[in-house]
């Protein structure tokens, strides 16, 4: 008798309640982009134009998207099994130095056959150790999961600093970075893909880690919904008490899940490194794995729901950058703001135009 | 039907509530009279404690009207509902075990910025209402040391302290044993006689005959009888909250035992903290009988079936389940004791026996996810799953039978359905059923243990654990009671009695 409200039509509750947060939060971003001087709906033709007006701002978007797909994906199946992963950052910072290892390792005599899906698997297993870790001492040490998540990101982010400035920094070279990867070891980009099929766009950073990133979508959610592991990870996720009494090992299960979340999170390194830079860089991360959190949070935990919110935030960041260009009023700081907003109304406030939701279908129904 | 002699303390007309779809309260109507002990009986989800809820403020009503004293009232809140002197003493205590009994009674009354005022205040009128209504309880101890029948009395005596001469008691006796329950009776008839108004919600149809004046039955959120005590008894209230006959009566066949199939020797289970939870527990459990484990909640029921389960190892003596051997040395697992065929329908079911966000069909498999037909070449055969649910709704009468449907939109006595089905469907060759009933509406108490009785005698070992003392002597071949963690007594089911268990379950040893 506590759930005292009727639920909403499942149309409604995964199309239409996310529609009416954003519309929430772009109505806050009006009126802080008309209280600094500029015409919003200037800007919001700016910032749609910017993220979807050509075949090259399509690009940007999706391959940003890319990036976020992999990040939500990663905190959704953690976030499945009842655990907070605030380390996909650190676990996708990771997951490139495994990918930057191997291909600097073995890029001068593997072909890319074999070249491309090993750097893969490498920044799945750097990225899922790093996530191990504090999986571990989480399951059988009670450390709290969002704490150890948390300072690993900064341990990551020391470690490769170090690494990068010491170890792996091309010779000679006065910027951190890595000698440049073999070609064997490029992942395609989708504008030489799509040339050779004969569709003609515009170069940019877009890549066929997408292809990858969508893959990674079907397979967790074979994963989650259709397998013995998925079901128990879910039970464990929503009712511990019910996983062990279901016989469950609640310790595997819990290093299983954050094992997955951190692989995922490592696909970040394969559109970055492998896709657009082609040499092991600093920063490549930066910030995908915390936006991540707002993508799952607003798909619902679901690879479809991800998807989408991953598309919006691609199309934010993209569309963010163009109006950030095309006045400079709008800084980059305003973007993130932007950005902040949606995930502020989609996260945080996300049950906030429920209620009215709800009267408005319960005196149609 | 109604009487205009005695005064209304309390007066419903045509209450009427929905939750969204539910419509929980149908125009229910009712009169308390001052001075008597109202009782209010029916069915999970009749509506009784959503009308008592509207009444004390936590809802509001749809529509109907709300008379205290016979002056129409607004009941917004818990604080307009003390305002007009009706207080309510919930099932689950709002203590703080940390505070003595005076800290407690002027939490939220604290009658100024510093206690100590407040605190003196609050000590002369719990002498007076000690006095005044028998409810004698030491001031200065703190609520953790107290029994539970003692802790209800300090809830009672809170509402009492914030002047309230109507008191509502939701499911009291629930947590109480039989000797508990006897004093809190008690203690109600002399709340009655000082002139206080007590409504009493319960589906305890004992403790409805022996104290109440008046009963009202509700059926889905209708009041559909009121009958004076005197008139009326058990099979009467229980035909009219159901709607049909009810039969309490199990007639069971006489046990056919067979081999051993569960044993246990010397069991004990000590916490990381050093807390003794169970302590030298030795039983076995054979064949084609039921062994009730009686005792009163928190007694290490709990601790034991999951001790039995596989789910906690224990920490010291040894068990046998159909020929494992378990000890501290060799633990074994939940999914390994299901191989082992023994069953386990837990205590908690929301807890425990499922998941409330997951399909029916997803909780009809929880525990055998692994298995064929529901799993093959490590992936799941959804189709197979919803038939195997559809099955079990079937032949366990699982309403609606709906295995898309989420665990959580289905009654308790329907998700209990569900979970039995799940354990039985197997043919275990022993079977754990914690509160096998609780939460649970008549008609299905009655379907459940029906079907236990049937898993008995086509020979499975069936072992219940149940705060239920009824359900114990009415399942039970043979009764065990536990106390502090020990089994303190056995019983052959025919020569059990109310009184004698109850001196146990309190602690008192019997030979």
């Amino acid at each position: 008798m506590s759930a005292s409200r009727p639920p909403l039509p499942g149309w409604v509750e995964i199309g239409l309640l996310p529609l009416a947060n954003i519309a929430m939060a772009f109505l806050v971003v009006g009126l802080i982009v008309k209280l600094i001087g500029v015409d919003p709906f200037h800007a919001l033709k700016l910032l749609v134009l910017g993220a979807v007006g050509s075949s090259e701002s399509i690009g940007y978007t999706l391959y940003y998207a890319t990036n976020f797909i992999f990040t939500g994906l990663a905190v959704a199946v953690a976030f499945h099994a009842g655990l907070f992963n605030i380390g996909g950052e650190g676990q996708a910072y990771i997951g490139g130095l495994g990918c930057g290892l191997a291909v600097l390792a073995l890029d001068g005599i593997l072909p890319g056959l074999l070249m491309i899906p090993l750097a893969i698997l490498a920044s799945a297993a750097f990225g899922a150790a790093w996530a191990a870790i504090p999986a571990w001492m989480q399951a059988w040490r009670g450390s709290h999961i969002v704490i150890t998540t948390i300072m690993f990101n900064f341990v990551a982010s020391a470690l490769m600093v170090y690494l990068m400035v010491n170890v792996l920094i091309a010779p000679g070279s006065m910027t951190p970075q890595s000698r440049g990867f073999a070609a064997s070891a490029a992942v395609p980009s989708m504008q030489a893909t799509l040339q050779w099929v004969g569709i003609a766009v515009a170069p940019s950073a877009l890549n066929l880690s997408l292809l990858l990133a969508l893959l990674a979508c079907v397979g967790v959610w074979i994963f989650l919904w259709h397998t013995p592991w998925g079901y128990g990870l879910r039970t464990l996720g929503h009712n511990p008490e019910a996983a062990l009494y279901a016989g469950t090992n609640l310790k595997r299960t819990t290093l299983l899940a954050m094992c997955l979340s951190g692989a995922l999170a490592g696909g970040v390194a394969v559109n970055e490194l492998l896709g657009v830079h082609h040499r092991l860089v600093l920063d490549f991360a930066a910030g995908y794995g915390f936006t991540g959190i707002a993508v799952a949070l607003m798909g619902r935990g679901h690879p479809l729901g991800i998807v989408l919110a991953a598309l919006l935030f691609g199309a934010l960041q993209q569309g963010g950058a163009e109006l950030n260009f095309e006045i400079p009023k709008i800084t980059r700081e305003m973007v993130v703001v932007i950005q902040g907003l949606v995930i502020l109304f989609s996260g945080a406030l996300v049950h906030l135009p429920r209620p009215w939701l709800q009267a408005l279908f319960a005196r149609k129904g | 039907m109604q009487e205009l002699t005695a005064d209304a303390a309390i007066e419903l007309r045509g209450i009427d509530k929905s939750f969204g779809s539910v419509h929980a309260v149908r125009g229910a109507s009712l009169r308390v009279e001052r001075g008597s002990i109202t009782g209010i009986v029916g069915e999970n989800g009749a509506g009784k404690s959503t009308l008592m809820s509207i009444l004390y403020g936590l809802h509001r009503a749809d529509a109907g009207e709300i008379l205290v004293e016979g002056r129409p009232v607004q009941m917004a809140s818990p604080r307009d509902a003390i305002g007009h002197g009706i207080g309510m003493v919930h099932q689950h205590f709002m203590l703080v075990d940390s505070f003595t009994v005076l800290e407690n009674l002027i939490l939220g009354a604290e009658g100024g910025p510093l206690l100590a005022g407040g605190l003196a205040a609050a000590r002369t009128e719990l002498a007076r209402l000690a006095r005044d209504y028998g409810l004698a309880v030491d001031p200065d101890a703190r609520v953790a040391d107290l029994s539970v029948g003692e802790q209800q009395r300090v809830e009672i005596l809170k509402v009492l302290f914030r002047g309230a001469r109507i008191l509502i008691l939701d499911e009291p006796s629930a947590v109480l044993t039989p000797q508990e329950t006897d004093r809190l009776l008690e203690i109600l008839r002399l709340l009655r006689d000082r002139g206080v108004t007590v409504v009493l919600i319960t589906h305890k149809l004992r403790e409805i005959l022996s104290v109440t004046d008046k009963v009202i039955v509700m059926r889905r959120g209708e009041v559909v009888a009121e009958r004076r005590t005197a008139q009326t008894d058990a099979e009467d209230l229980a035909e009219l909250m159901v709607g049909r006959k009810v039969r309490f009566d199990l007639d069971k066949e006489p046990t056919r035992q067979g081999e051993t199939r569960l044993a246990a020797r010397h069991l004990s289970l000590v916490d990381r903290r050093g807390v003794r939870l169970l302590d030298d527990i030795s039983l076995d459990v054979k064949a084609g009988e039921i062994v009730g484990i009686a005792g009163v909640s928190g007694n290490g029921q709990s601790e034991l079936l999951q001790v039995l389960a596989g789910i906690r190892p224990p920490t010291g003596g040894e068990m046998e389940a159909c020929g494992r051997r378990v000890d501290a040395a060799h633990p074994v697992d939940p999914a390994e004791m299901r191989d082992l065929g023994v069953a386990h329908v837990p205590e908690d079911r929301l807890r425990q026996g499922l998941v409330p966000a997951f399909l029916a069909s997803e909780t009809s498999i929880l525990g055998y996810q692994d298995r064929e037909p529901f799993c093959h070449n490590y992936l799941m055969d959804g189709p197979a799953v919803g038939k195997y649910c559809a099955d079990l709704m079937e032949r366990f009468d699982v309403r609606p039978r709906t295995p898309g449907l989420r665990s959580s939109n289905f009654s308790g006595g329907n998700q209990q359905k569900l979970i039995l089905a799940r354990e039985m469907a197997r043919n275990p060759k022993v079977l754990l059923v914690g509160q096998p009933t609780r939460g649970v509406d008549i008609g299905a108490i009655e379907f459940i243990r029906r079907e236990l009785v049937r898993s008995r005698d086509a020979g499975c070992a069936v072992l219940v654990v149940s705060v239920e003392l009824e359900e114990i002597l009415s399942l039970a071949d043979r009764i065990l009671v536990m106390f502090g963690g020990r089994i303190v007594g056995e019983v052959a089911a025919g020569e059990a009695d109310e009184r004698t268990l109850g001196l146990m379950m309190a602690g008192a040893r019997a030979a």
